[in-house]
């Protein structure tokens, strides 16, 4: 097939589908406990210099709990998907975490306006980029998880976005149209939030799910993040609830209120409060060093830094904004 | 004088392009404001979707992110993104509202950096997120941004979203879906169209209180204009009200 225009960006996985399959030979496909702590889960499975990327949608059912562990065990040197990434950029680039990006969406948390801390670094020069869109990357993870090595989509062509991608102009065999090739993506690490799993990794979400089942399918390796444990006999009681199924999935660790301070649908309204004291706070480096060390590096797990911030008064308070009632606010 | 500010007039504007039974994407702030004003007034069977999955929401406030909770708040679906975007190559969505850094005569838009080195810029913007998608694939993509002859650019540092790129047919040669692309530019002074054939922006009307030359001077490339350019309609009273009481009442969006 002809390239008719190629973009400048450098591809920081590997897209060819015979590779990722030799991987996926090897994967567990048994139905065995993988409950774990999220500490232990981060060291066994997050290793510098692999590609990782986050599940959700910027502040909304983003493992943030997990990017705290991440910045927290000091990984360095990731490639990162920054896809409808938002707080959970802010929160890896604080750590410095990834020196290779993906791009779709960064440094933005939008309306709430731009990461004065994440912009920084991204003007620093220190990190290799290469441009996307949400749409970009949803299909590279398609790709993946259809195991081929490309999907053809419309978008980005006659663009800059597309000549500082890594993407490659060719032409249809049926009709002569001209597609831009997407590159199948297949993540080494993944983590996504859920509502509820089991303890084999079978996941139900209740909310939209992003590009979620397609990176669960794409990923070499699946950390699930959960609100709640539920058993298995939930999950065979209505097979049809299931999300994730257990065999894309390596680890489980229950964590409610993972995605605080972000949203989590049905569950807890974002704390806005506590996201506006980040953006304030990274304007002053030596106030977000401080604000850092107490928040995320001196403390020991994420109930540690609910209590900081108000613990579970204010998650109920925040399940009262969520479903806009009153009920628990109420209580005196 | 009507007692109004701009941005109120920039979103009942940019509502009343918004047709019921038509689909609109939109993100947060003004195109989410004008959406829902269109569909509280008179546009009720609006479908509006947002990227991140939410589908025809009855939105019970303004979101703060396009895939908070909000967005699927008594929705019809509550989706993926994929699959948001594949309706969007479909033809199945309409009206769009995008804004940006900069914007050049064709109506392409810049929303990733400022300077000249990729990998260093002097100012680096959120990139794309979907706005190269939306101006690839919507029928009608408008931009709602105030206007200066900065931000109007007789060249933008770099292009994320597609306008009609070169002008003249160069956006069809491209491979881009053909029929779609800029509609309607809507700034604090005026509101412009796109002229057939050259694809180069062109003013439809100017708002109450501002000139032409108001118009011209605060751009920095020529503008065309319509033979005759139009006076924009002020908002009316139910609109103002629609917009204060029930769309925007803590004013995030249309200011205090």
């Amino acid at each position: 097939m002809d390239v008719i225009d190629q973009g400048v960006g450098r591809l920081f996985t590997d897209p060819d589908a015979d590779n990722a399959r030799a991987h996926f030979k090897t994967k567990s496909r048994a139905l065995t406990n993988k409950l774990m702590s999220l500490k232990d889960a981060v060291a066994k499975f997050v290793h510098d210099g692999e590609y990782l990327a986050i599940g959700g949608f910027g502040a909304n059912r983003t493992p943030i709990a997990a990017c705290h562990e991440i910045v927290r065990q000091k990984k360095k040197n990731m490639a990162f998907a920054g896809h409808t990434s938002t707080h959970d950029f802010q929160v890896l680039a604080a750590g410095k975490v990834f020196d290779k990006l993906d791009i779709a969406y960064i440094v933005g948390l939008e309306a709430r306006g731009l990461s004065p801390n994440a912009r920084k670094y991204m003007q620093t020069g220190e990190v290799e980029v290469c441009e996307w869109t949400n749409y970009c990357l949803s299909a590279r993870l398609k790709a993946a998880a259809m195991g081929v090595s490309f999907v053809p989509i419309r978008n980005v062509m006659g663009t800059d976005t597309f000549k500082f991608s890594g993407a490659i102009i060719i032409e249809c065999p049926f009709t002569g149209q001209k597609y831009a090739a997407m590159p199948a993506l297949w993540p080494d690490i993944s983590v996504i939030h859920v509502h509820e799993a089991d303890m084999y990794g079978n996941c139900r979400i209740r909310d939209i799910t992003v590009s979620d089942l397609d990176l669960a399918k794409a990923s070499k390796h699946l950390i699930i993040t959960c609100e709640r444990l539920i058993p298995n006999e939930e999950i065979r009681r209505e097979p049809v609830l299931t999300d994730i199924p257990f065999f894309c999935v390596d680890a489980v660790c229950e964590v409610p209120y993972g995605a605080y301070p972000g949203v989590m649908a049905y569950e807890y309204f974002s704390d806005e409060e506590h996201i506006m004291e980040w953006m304030t706070v990274e304007k002053d480096p030596e106030a977000f060093k401080e604000f850092l060390d107490k928040n995320i590096y001196n403390v020991e797990s994420h109930f540690d830094y609910i209590r900081l911030h108000g613990g579970m008064e204010k998650m109920l308070a925040l399940r009262d904004k969520e479903l806009m009632t009153t009920a628990n606010s109420n209580k005196g | 004088m009507a007692d109004y500010n701009t941005m109120e007039l920039m979103i009942v504007t940019g509502a009343r392009e918004l047709k019921s039974g038509a689909s609109v994407a939109v993100g947060t702030g003004a195109p989410c404001a004008a959406a829902m004003l269109a569909q509280k007034t008179h546009a009720p069977d609006l479908l509006i979707i947002f990227e991140a999955g939410g589908i025809d929401p009855q939105l019970p406030e303004m979101p703060i992110s396009v895939g908070d909770s909000r967005t699927i708040w008594k929705a019809c679906q509550a989706t993926s993104m994929t699959d948001t975007m594949e309706m969007f190559c479909r033809g199945m969505v309409d009206y769009t509202f995008l804004g940006g850094a900069q914007i050049d005569m064709y109506g392409n838009l810049n929303s990733t950096r400022i300077g000249p080195d990729h990998q260093k810029p002097k100012v680096r913007f959120p990139g794309s997120g979907g706005a190269n998608d939306f101006g690839s694939f919507c029928w009608n993509m408008m931009v709602i941004t105030p206007q200066d002859s900065k931000r109007f650019a007789e060249k933008n540092d770099y292009i994320t979203t597609p306008g009609y790129l070169e002008g003249g047919d160069s956006r069809d040669k491209s491979g881009l879906a053909k029929g779609s692309g800029p509609y309607r530019v809507i700034t604090n002074m005026a509101v412009m169209d796109f002229e057939p054939k050259s694809k180069r922006m062109r003013i439809k009307s100017v708002n109450p209180g501002y000139s032409e030359k108001d118009v011209r001077d605060n751009c920095g490339f020529e503008l065309l204009a319509h033979k005759k350019i139009g006076e924009t309609h002020h908002p009316s009273k139910k609109e103002l009200d629609v917009l204060r009481g029930e769309v925007d009442p803590y004013r995030y969006v249309i200011g205090r």
